[in-house]
């Protein structure tokens, strides 16, 4: 009853081709580009990507503004980040991401607040640089304990022109504290990977560079590595830094979940780079391996099989001791990983998934779903660049669907034709899946669990799709009295 | 640094740990107070708490009330997500973002997570190149691809406030989209521009619901001629943005069936927002049509829920001849009283008698239970029409809505509100707060607390950090499942309002009286 590769491949294009019937014919054109079936040896996945969305289409992307504020800034706990322009924009961002930290929300810690200059037409009108001087001396007299602030520009504000740089640099100078503009306005670029890019150009320009000349305000060692690219989404970086901590390596700076800028400064002084979300942050670690001559490497923390096999790559960089350290974590915790595989392999066994999420997700946690008999069918990313779909060909299998930027509509067929086991995707996926009465997971917020990352977080993903794919309400989606 | 390998590992297959549990292990716990020592350059513990306190005074309640500029947690959204929430209650209706596509993701996210539902909801993706040469090649391919894969009936146009910035005219757009056959001369295109930095939410309600009916009424913006009123005996209604949507428009259809009365619903959403898991995603389901759009300038009158947040549309009803007659969101006995004398009035038809026993059935409810309610103090924070219809409900109950908050009232409302307040004993000494946020409110609870906060989950952080318990009614609703499916108008509606109250009160004694051999003697059985 299995498909061959052969089969599959066909199959795959075939339904390519059909989605692609309901498009006009320009736009079919255009997303056929984005639309592609894995062929093994090649040296990406065949698809077009980085490009604007198609208008109408109905795309899962969001903005410069979502990846700069909402991605990596906003998890900085205790600077202000101010959403520059009207309301909506940091109302809906609001506590959304679920980027834990410890803090005292609103004396020293503001992660989940929402800072606004609720832009009115006069602002539009007359500007915003007068407001948001008088914004910062507001956030200086009700929260002393901030450490600085970050200017996140919404759409209007390069729209009308406004000096933010300006201001930054004056009220930076009168308040004493790091005031960092980012022209993460949600019109620039094609989707939030932009925002990205220019929130890591920001922290460069405004606070690494600029720190990087003074000597680290703590005693070096060795042994100091930055974790990049984990936002700490339900706990992912703690379950990740314990490991670290264990194995000997002493974490100096975490990019940027539960992180604080004393962290972002230091980075400059680290001995490595390890990144797990390269998409978000890799411009940096180029960056300082450039300026810093500070090595980088990539690692993934979904599954026990690519956990020991990170922690091995990571431990190559130091000395003995260390890589003794590794195989010590490894072993502590491979009973416990062993354990978990033998009790939910058994119900996930050949399990089809379909992905679709943003970042690093789409190839990371292929490992785990693996590790518990589970086989991806299908994968795609909201705003990958090129060199994460060739990072991807190491994960994927010969035939492979692959979408990028899927459209609502295209995503609703490819799942109808395919019908997977699991559909892994985001919030505005969720509802639309299981009322096609698909199992689902969110893979952003880990659907309000987590954390996911690392051992501890491999048995919280082995439970969470589990239970998302074995709970009887799926059984009941059809009313008895109805015929098949 | 510290080495963790003393432990045993937290998790086991048998009982395994998520983020509840799983960093209250002690091997955790160093980690954090590690980092925060070693690598956070974070203030001492002392000076934290100084701070802390700090907030909780008088001194910083005038400080965080002196701010001109800053806007901490201000308890509304923008324009898009009204307009939305107005467009999507017409059959098959797609809404339309013309602007950056960012927007339409959270917008779509935002519903998704209080109705726990798909919402469908496209853009035109304008980015850099069209901030500079306008977004006209945007709309006009976005119209086409709409159009076609999700083959909606109608298709609402609105803006983000990118759109707006460069001046983009939506009117000239669509005609140019036509023209150029994105979507047939003759399909339903109505439009409003809704720019972000002007009102809020329950404003871009007001304007898409104008929106649409003007489009219809008068003409399809110049493309046929302008229907002519011919008055009938139907009542129009208007809802207004509300989270309870979904269980308000079934018990609002209820009512008027019991009464006999010919009623169009103008945007009836509680079918989109509440679509069964049978196997088969429904982009579109239910909502007005057409013909009953088009119809509803015949009526003889709409009533109206919301007073705020309908101020466009409810001129333009009351230019096209139609008597209108406003409510502000009645909850409770006296106010849902009035709403039904109102409909009885314009039908002439009496008040059936099972909403009559209903009445007498919620005020048996509160007789039973207001020792509970009467003399407590609540503080609340919602859209302006609910705050007055919550306040309303909660003098009728005798307790003493102490702060009375909505970020997006104006002095209308702020007028309105006082005059209620002065109408009850209850209301001395209470206070109206019109356009301030939730940083302020809690400075209020602080110096001048209260028993009990209603307001929407962003309220869940003021009861973190003040200890008031929260009573979740508002919207958006996140962390509790299923609320707008029950609704809050009629007297079926009071009751679910007042036993929501009822409940977290009896959660909090209990709660209050759980020490055991301390206090247990007040953990009483019957309350």
């Amino acid at each position: 009853m299995s498909l061959t590769v052969e089969q599959i491949k066909q199959r795959n294009q075939e339904l390519i081709t059909e989605v692609l019937k309901a498009y006009p014919e320009k736009t079919a054109k255009k997303r056929a580009k984005h639309l592609g079936v894995y062929e093994e040896g090649k040296p990406d996945c065949g698809v077009k990507s980085n490009i604007k969305s198609i208008p109408g289409v109905m795309t899962i992307r969001g903005c410069a503004y979502a990846g700069s504020f909402g991605v990596v800034w906003n998890p900085v706990k205790n600077m202000i980040h101010l959403s520059h322009g009207p309301v909506g924009c940091g109302r809906y961002n609001r506590g959304g991401r679920r980027n834990y930290y410890i803090g005292t929300t609103g004396v020293d810690t503001f992660t989940t607040m929402h800072f606004t200059s609720d832009f009115q037409e006069r602002d539009i009108v007359f500007g915003g640089d007068k407001k948001l001087a008088k914004i910062i001396d507001e956030m200086e007299m009700l929260f002393p304990l901030s450490q600085g602030v970050t200017i996140q520009s919404e759409c209007p504000i390069g729209l009308i022109g406004d000096d933010i740089e300006a201001v930054a640099k004056k009220k930076a100078k009168e308040i004493g504290k790091t005031v960092v503009p980012v022209r993460c306005e949600g019109f620039r670029g094609v989707s939030q990977s932009l925002g990205h890019h220019i929130a890591n150009d920001s922290i460069r320009d405004w606070v690494l560079d600029p720190s990087a000349s003074k000597p680290m305000d703590i005693q070096s060692t060795p042994y100091d590595v930055a974790i990049i690219g984990d936002y700490n989404i339900g706990g992912d970086a703690w379950a990740s830094r314990i490991l670290l901590e264990e194995m000997g390596l002493r974490v100096i700076a975490q990019w940027s979940g539960d992180g604080t800028l004393a962290e972002l400064e230091r980075t400059s002084k680290a001995k490595l780079n390890i990144i797990h979300c390269y998409r978000s942050m890799n411009y940096i670690v180029r960056h300082m391996e450039e300026k810093y001559g500070i090595p980088w490497v990539e690692y993934n923390f979904f599954g026990p099989t690519k956990i020991a096999e990170s922690l091995r790559k990571i431990a190559s960089f130091f000395d003995a001791k260390i890589q003794e350290g590794a195989e010590r974590v490894i072993a502590k915790y491979e009973p416990v990983a062993k354990a978990v595989i033998d009790k939910y392999r058994p119900r996930l066994e050949g399990k089809k998934v379909m992905i679709f999420v943003g970042g690093l997700r789409p190839r990371h946690v292929i490992p785990a779903f693996e590790d518990l008999g589970m086989e991806c069918i299908a994968t795609g990313y909201e705003f990958a660049h090129n060199d994460d779909y060739q990072r991807t060909t190491h994960y994927v299998k010969d035939g492979t669907l692959i979408y990028d930027d899927v459209t609502g509509y295209e995503f609703e067929k490819f799942a109808e034709k395919l019908m997977p086991d699991l559909v892994a995707s985001g919030i505005k996926e969720k509802y639309i899946f299981q009322k096609m009465g698909l199992p689902f997971r969110q893979m952003h917020s880990w659907d309000y669990s987590g954390p996911y990352h690392g051992y501890d977080g491999f048995a919280v993903f082995a439970r969470d799709m589990d239970l998302a794919i074995n709970n009887p309400v799926w059984n009941m989606t059809k009313a008895p009295w109805q015929t098949a | 640094m510290t080495q963790h390998t003393q432990n045993p590992t937290p998790q086991n297959p048998d009982q395994v740990l998520d983020h509840l549990n799983l960093f209250r292990h002690p091997d955790y716990v160093t980690l954090f107070k590690n980092k925060r020592c070693e690598f956070e350059r974070a203030a001492p513990d002392e000076k934290v708490e100084e701070i802390r306190e700090w907030t909780k005074t008088w001194d910083y309640r005038e400080k965080n009330l002196s701010r001109e500029a800053l806007a901490i947690n201000p308890d509304k959204a923008c324009q898009p997500t009204g307009a939305i929430m107005a467009a999507v209650g017409f059959e098959g209706t797609l809404p339309f973002v013309h602007g950056s596509q960012g927007c339409v993701a959270y917008y779509r996210t935002y519903f998704n997570r209080h109705f726990k539902e798909p919402s469908s909801v496209v853009s035109t993706s304008m980015t850099e190149d069209a901030a500079v040469f306008g977004g006209l090649n945007n709309l006009v391919d976005g119209l086409a691809n709409a159009y076609n894969l999700y083959q909606p009936k109608m298709i609402a146009v609105l803006t983000t406030c990118m759109a707006e910035v460069i001046g983009d005219d939506l009117n000239a757009f669509i005609k140019v989209a036509k023209d150029k056959g994105s979507v047939p001369h003759d399909f339903n295109t109505p439009f409003a521009h809704t720019p972000a930095f002007v009102g809020s939410h329950i404003t871009g309600y007001d304007n898409m619901m104008k929106g649409i009916l003007s489009y219809f009424w008068d003409g399809k913006a110049g493309t046929v001629p302008p229907l002519e009123r011919k008055p009938t005996e139907t009542i129009n209604f208007i809802g207004g943005f509300d989270g309870y949507v979904v269980g308000n428009l079934r018990e609002i259809k209820r009512i008027f069936s019991l009464f006999g009365a010919e009623a169009i619903i103008l945007s009836d959403s509680s079918e989109v927002w509440d679509t069964p898991t049978d196997g088969q995603f429904r982009m579109y389901d239910g909502g007005t049509t057409v013909a009953e759009t088009e119809a509803a300038l015949n009526s003889k009158a709409t009533l109206v829920m919301q007073e705020f947040g309908t101020e466009k549309t409810r001129e333009y009803l009351m230019e096209k001849g139609q008597e209108v007659i406003s409510f502000n969101y009645p909850i409770g006995v006296s106010a849902t009283d009035e709403f039904l004398m109102a409909i009885s009035r314009l039908t002439g038809k009496p008040i059936p008698k099972e909403l009559e026993k209903e009445r007498g059935r919620l005020v048996d409810a509160i007789a039973d239970s207001v020792a509970h309610i009467h003399g407590k103090k609540f503080a609340l924070s919602a859209d302006p029409s609910m705050a007055y219809g919550l306040t309303r409900f909660l003098l009728e109950l005798g307790a003493q809505p102490l702060h009375i908050m909505a970020t997006n009232g104006n002095k209308e409302w702020e007028a309105k509100m006082k005059a209620l307040l002065d109408s009850s004993p209850f209301g001395q000494g209470c206070h109206v707060w019109a356009g301030k946020d939730l940083w302020h409110m809690r400075s209020f609870l602080f110096t001048e607390p209260v028993d009990f906060l209603i307001g929407n989950c962003y309220c869940k952080y003021l009861e973190r950090d003040t200890g008031t318990p929260l009573i979740r009614i508002g919207f958006p609703i996140f962390d509790r499942h299923h609320h707008h499916r029950f609704p809050t108008w009629g007297y079926q509606g009071g009751l679910n309002v007042l036993v929501r109250i009822l409940d977290k009160i009896f959660d909090e004694m209990d709660r209050n009286t759980i020490g055991i051999a301390t206090s247990d003697y007040s953990f009483d059985l019957i309350r």
